[in-house]
């Protein structure tokens, strides 16, 4: 099959995706240096608003207008989770709820858990040089 | 003045004397490299596309990629001083996820393989999966109140 | 012995140091004070499966060195007293298990130096003829422990300090000829209210001048009566911070100050941010740095004060704040 590389490197795609990402972090980094939050907490709360905007069905504009500079921040993986979640609940009800956002999921992160053992197995932590 | 008079004076007094962070340059490097990894994540989107897989499976394929370069990284010792630079840049996207389950595995290797690594895997990134899909399943079940008609329940 | 004032304790026989041994980590020896050291690592591993496990090797070889350094056979030594970070301190046990010594494990956090120098000159004057007293701390394990994992990619605030890998041990005997401890002055457990457990300087320091000011009042002397004055490890911020309280209670001690955790890293070149902390920073810059100037006879007398944050992971997460305290040691030739 032919990739059509002008539209994979679509500058303009490229640059919304580049300032939406770049931003989103930004905004984590002024909750690192402003608060005294654990990056635990930071994930939980990148995460959490990402299921509620997704569940306002505001954060699908982000999507639709940046592509992977909204998925890829956490707050991707929670829009991930809520619209899995309100798609199963359309086709299954209630059971919908349970299964939809763990399904829509799913590869994320089984991958996470498995790469994760992965690399525990094969590595070492090391001292910070700095 | 005495900072030690009360506790409020010798809070307000520490808040004073405690160097503030470099937010600006953080600020600046979390940009330009949380950016980057979402670009990354957008060709292989585009890519994808291109090979004519739909969306939902194109973003999933990136999830899984993201997240298999940031646990490689982790393991090359190499990710801590990325996520030193960049801070929230290489924290909040999927790699920052990754990354959060990928070192206390490594760290706690010393006490087994199945509460070692298996255990305490998800110390770290464990309430994340909790209030995501909690939240998410309180997003359903109001979705499904405010959409009663239009849905059979089961 | 006998109580002076408030809380210090004055020895009528001032027990002697008679050696002090230090061992650091690869981090130390990169430091402004490596030459002083008596031995630095290559890594933090130190040929052991864990972190753990490389520290009791370090406090044990350290152990050995300063028992060798001291020219006391084992068998004539009475106790040792011993203290570290990690949980229910099993650096110090596990690492000292086979000296086959009376044992006592203390903890005092990072002030754990001074108190088994101050319990160790108590039993000199009481029944001992030798005791050992030493503390350690590692990087590594008390990353694990109270932070974050070593591989997790966040940012360290630039009041937070640097745990050292290392450890020191002194060897106290009712025979000699000095350096003398002469003084100890136990410190109470100070709370100003800081919760910030990345800014563990500013949480002790309302406890070192405390116990630095009722040691002057105990003693009738003043800041310029020492050569120098030693905390354990406030760091650069904990530093200033404790010269502004003194200043506000009419003592400056500007001049002969410094701080252990301070001049164990360069701050220009190492990224520590505040400086050193830990049970090992104390004890391996005095055991290296401080005691070698008194031998050298180039300080006549110091006064030590090693400052401890007496809380645990538990506690901050149930939002409690840190409780402070300091020992101080009085040493003179």
């Amino acid at each position: 099959m032919n990739i059509d590389w002008s539209s994979v490197f679509n500058l303009e795609s490229l640059l919304k995706c580049f300032l939406v990402g770049g931003l989103i972090c930004v905004i984590g980094q002024v909750l690192i240096d402003k608060t005294k939050l654990t990056p635990a907490k930071i994930l939980v709360i990148f995460v959490t608003s990402g299921v509620i905007l997704g569940g306002l069905g505001i954060y699908k504009y982000l999507v639709d207008f940046a592509g992977a500079g909204a998925t890829v921040p956490l707050t991707g993986f929670g829009y991930n989770l809520a619209k899995g979640t309100i798609e199963e609940v359309s086709k299954l009800g209630l059971l919908g709820a349970f299964t939809g956002g763990v399904k829509s999921s799913a590869g994320g992160i089984a991958a996470a858990v498995f790469f994760g053992y992965l690399a525990a197995l094969i590595s070492k932590p090391k001292m910070k040089k700095q | 003045m005495n900072p030690i008079e009360s506790k409020e004076t010798y809070k307000k007094y520490v808040d004073k004397k405690a160097p503030p962070s470099p937010i600006l340059k953080n600020c600046f490097n979390a940009f330009w490299v949380g950016g980057l990894i979402c670009t990354l994540g957008q060709i292989v989107l585009n890519i994808c596309k291109e090979r004519g897989f739909d969306p939902q499976t194109s973003g999933t394929i990136v999830s899984i990629l993201l997240i298999a370069i940031s646990a490689f990284l982790t393991g090359l010792n190499l990710f801590n001083k990325i996520g030193k630079f960049a801070g929230a840049g290489s924290l909040v996207p999927i790699t920052g996820f990754s990354n959060s389950i990928v070192s206390p595995a490594m760290e706690y290797k010393s006490e087994g393989y199945v509460l070692g690594v298996g255990g305490k895997m998800f110390t770290v990134a464990g309430p994340v999966l909790v209030f995501g899909i909690s939240t998410a399943i309180i997003v359903g079940i109001i979705y499904l109140i405010f959409n009663t008609q239009s849905i059979t329940l089961v | 012995m006998k109580k002076l004032g408030k809380q210090t304790i004055k020895f009528d026989l001032p027990p002697t140091i008679v050696d002090c041994a230090s061992i650091v980590g690869p981090k130390e020896a990169q430091g402004p004070l490596h030459n002083y050291f008596d031995k630095t690592l290559d890594d933090e591993f130190w040929g052991e499966k864990s972190w753990e496990k490389a520290e009791s090797k370090i406090i044990k070889e350290t152990v050995n060195l300063a028992i060798q350094k001291s020219n006391i056979p084992l068998s004539q030594f009475d106790c040792i007293f011993a203290g570290d970070l990690l949980n229910q301190c099993i650096s110090s046990s596990f690492g000292l298990r086979d000296f086959n010594l009376p044992f006592f494990g203390v903890f005092g956090a990072c002030s754990t130096f001074v108190e088994s120098l101050s319990l160790g000159a108590i039993c000199i004057e009481g029944f001992a003829n030798n005791v050992v007293c030493t503390t350690s701390s590692h990087f590594c394990s008390a990353e694990k422990q109270f932070r974050f994992p070593l591989e997790l990619g966040n940012q360290r605030p630039p009041t937070s300090q640097w745990t050292v890998t290392g450890s020191g041990a002194a060897v106290l005997s009712k025979t000699g000829n000095g350096p003398f401890i002469t003084h100890i002055t136990p410190g109470k457990i100070i709370d100003m209210g800081i919760k910030d457990g990345n800014n563990m300087g500013a949480a002790m320091a309302p406890a070192f001048t405390d116990t630095l000011i009722s040691h002057f009042q105990d003693t009738n002397r003043n800041p310029n009566y020492y050569d120098v004055i030693i905390s354990g490890d406030l760091g650069h911020i904990g530093k200033d911070i404790a010269i502004d309280i003194c200043k506000a209670q009419g003592y400056n001690i500007k001049d002969n100050y410094n701080d252990c955790g301070v001049l164990i890293f360069d701050k220009a070149t190492q990224d520590t941010h505040s400086g050193g902390s830990g049970c090992g920073c104390c004890g391996s810059v005095f055991s290296g740095y401080f005691f070698k100037k008194l031998q050298k006879k180039e300080i006549k007398n110091i006064l030590l004060i090693a400052t401890g944050a007496l809380m645990n992971s538990t506690s901050s997460q149930q939002g409690e704040s840190i409780p402070g305290i300091a020992h101080a040691i009085s040493i003179e030739l």
